[in-house]
């Protein structure tokens, strides 16, 4: 037997807020004004606030989703939102496992981790140029 | 030329890519409580980061400080971590036994020695000589005095380790103490909670890891990061509190709409940690969050405290006893612990609410 033949109702919290989701609807507008006078970007870490139960979810169905979706596969898969305020976008990391280890909102035009890193990008020159070194593949 | 032992190189070997890297420097930064904002810089500090020797010393304790450590929800990240130290001795994880184990912890702190990191986890037994507790025939008392000497640090993991703990409630049969009474001429970093969380162990092993130098520590030697704020202070209820809602019982309406558990004997005004925002069990919830006050296990003497259920008399004062029970308990004690349970009984008969002073005694 499976869990899914167990009977479980999940009772919703319901609307239930202590005031963090307008508290940081107010902040992400900031956000965005200053992103729009200064190219400044703003990073807010959702796991250092004392949310309610359902505080989460609810600040996750006011932003809601827009026109971006990208997936990272980095020691474990990384989900980038825009949100559908564009501009702002909802990150979570989770590791090799799925748990969450970073659940961020970054207020940018293209969040930094989704920039090619210059690191990388030499890197990837240098296994290119390997690959043109090798003789060359007869076709006979 | 990179130094072949920094992380950055090691990262490479592995195939890490720099990407996965930033991404891992901002769960440090959500691990070291800092911004955001400074992974980049966190990134470009770790890249060159040297491995420290760590030795891990485990004296008289349950090994939950451990269990917290390796079973926390974040993996990679601890694993990752775990590469970028060298674990030279904790007799709990390392495979080696007998003289091998030993002579291991021996070697790391003769090659190592002014360098190393070293972490204790539980209380030192100071009675008798300090024969309750010893481990290949050498007593703790002898082990941290002898390992503290070589390190350049000493991070007490655990409420043993940094304040005396359980070990250390009364009658405290074999005379524990905390490190921090043995050793005084050595940095002390206090990572406090029974256990601790274990993204705070991991946030102060970074913090060292990126920085170099321990993270800035409150008057009881914890790092502020985590322990700068109460529970109370971040607890989701402190709106409740603010409005004068308690919850009375754990079975009330109050306790029905998640109002405050102060009056059930919450000691959230008085604890200092990270669990309201933290949480545990990979942000499932902590202890408020699962409708229980919170016990203070991370401030010394919590064990002693008075009873879990009772009221703190007034907030942010030190713990102190609501009444003098305890001081006159065991002359009262029977007295009330029947008519406790005459109350219980009578509760129960009537099919009424059993209030949070019948369940105590």
């Amino acid at each position: 037997m499976s869990l899914e033949n167990i009977s479980i109702k999940v009772e919703t919290a319901g609307v239930f807020s202590v005031g963090n989701v307008n508290a940081l609807l107010s902040e992400i507008a900031a956000g965005l004004a200053k992103v729009i006078a200064t190219g400044e970007t703003t990073v807010i870490d959702l796991q250092s606030l004392p949310f309610a139960p359902g505080e989460y979810e609810q600040l996750r169905q006011t932003l809601g989703q827009g026109e971006v979706t990208a997936r990272i596969e980095a020691i474990g898969t990384s989900e980038v939102i825009e949100t559908r305020c564009p501009g702002v976008w909802w990150l979570t990391h989770c590791n090799i496992e799925g748990d969450i280890v970073a659940d961020v909102i970054e207020i940018t035009a293209i969040p930094e981790i989704l920039k090619s890193q210059p690191e990388d990008v030499c890197a990837g020159l240098d296994r290119l140029n390997a690959m043109l070194s090798q003789p060359a593949p007869r076709n006979d | 030329m990179a130094d072949p032992d920094t992380l950055e190189k090691r990262l490479a070997q592995q195939g890490i890519s720099r990407r996965a890297f930033l991404k891992f420097c901002t769960a440090m930064a959500t691990l070291m409580a800092l911004p955001p904002g400074t992974a980049p810089a966190i990134a470009a500090a770790l890249a060159k980061a040297k491995r420290p020797s760590v030795i891990w010393l485990s004296f008289q304790e349950c090994t939950g400080c451990t269990e917290s450590l390796t079973r926390s929800y974040s993996p990679t990240v601890e694993s990752l971590i775990f590469d970028m130290i060298s674990l030279d001795y904790h007799h709990t994880l390392q495979a080696a036994s007998g003289f091998g184990a030993e002579k291991s912890r021996e070697d790391a702190m003769k090659e190592s020695y002014g360098k190393y990191l070293l972490l204790v986890d539980g209380s030192i037994p100071t009675k008798d000589g300090g024969i309750y507790s010893t481990i290949a025939g050498t007593t703790n008392l002898d082990m941290l005095k002898q390992a503290a000497k070589g390190a350049a640090a000493i991070i007490s993991v655990g409420t043993c380790a940094a304040f005396g703990g359980i070990p250390k409630a009364n009658p405290n049969p074999t005379g524990a103490v905390a490190v921090s009474d043995i050793v005084k001429d050595k940095p002390i970093v206090n990572i406090s909670g029974c256990p601790p969380i274990p993204a705070v162990i991991t946030g102060v092993l970074a913090h060292y890891l990126t920085f170099g130098a321990l993270p800035e520590l409150d008057s009881l030697n914890r790092p502020k990061a985590f322990y700068g704020e109460t529970i109370h202070d971040r607890c989701y209820r402190r709106p409740f509190y603010d409005q004068g809602k308690f919850a009375k019982t754990f079975d009330d309406e109050g306790a029905r709409n998640g109002w405050c558990l102060f009056e059930l004997g919450c000691k959230g005004p008085v604890t200092h940690n990270a669990c309201a925002t933290t949480k545990w069990n990979g942000g499932a919830g902590f202890p408020i969050e699962a409708g229980h006050g919170c016990l203070g296990c991370s401030e010394p003497d919590f064990w002693d405290a008075g009873g879990f259920y009772k009221a703190l008399s007034m907030p942010a004062t030190p713990l102190t006893l609501v009444t003098g029970a305890a001081v006159t308990g065991a002359a009262v004690g029977v007295g009330i612990s029947i008519a406790n349970r005459m109350k219980k009984g009578a509760a129960k008969s009537a099919h009424q609410t059993a209030t949070f002073t019948d369940l105590e005694k």
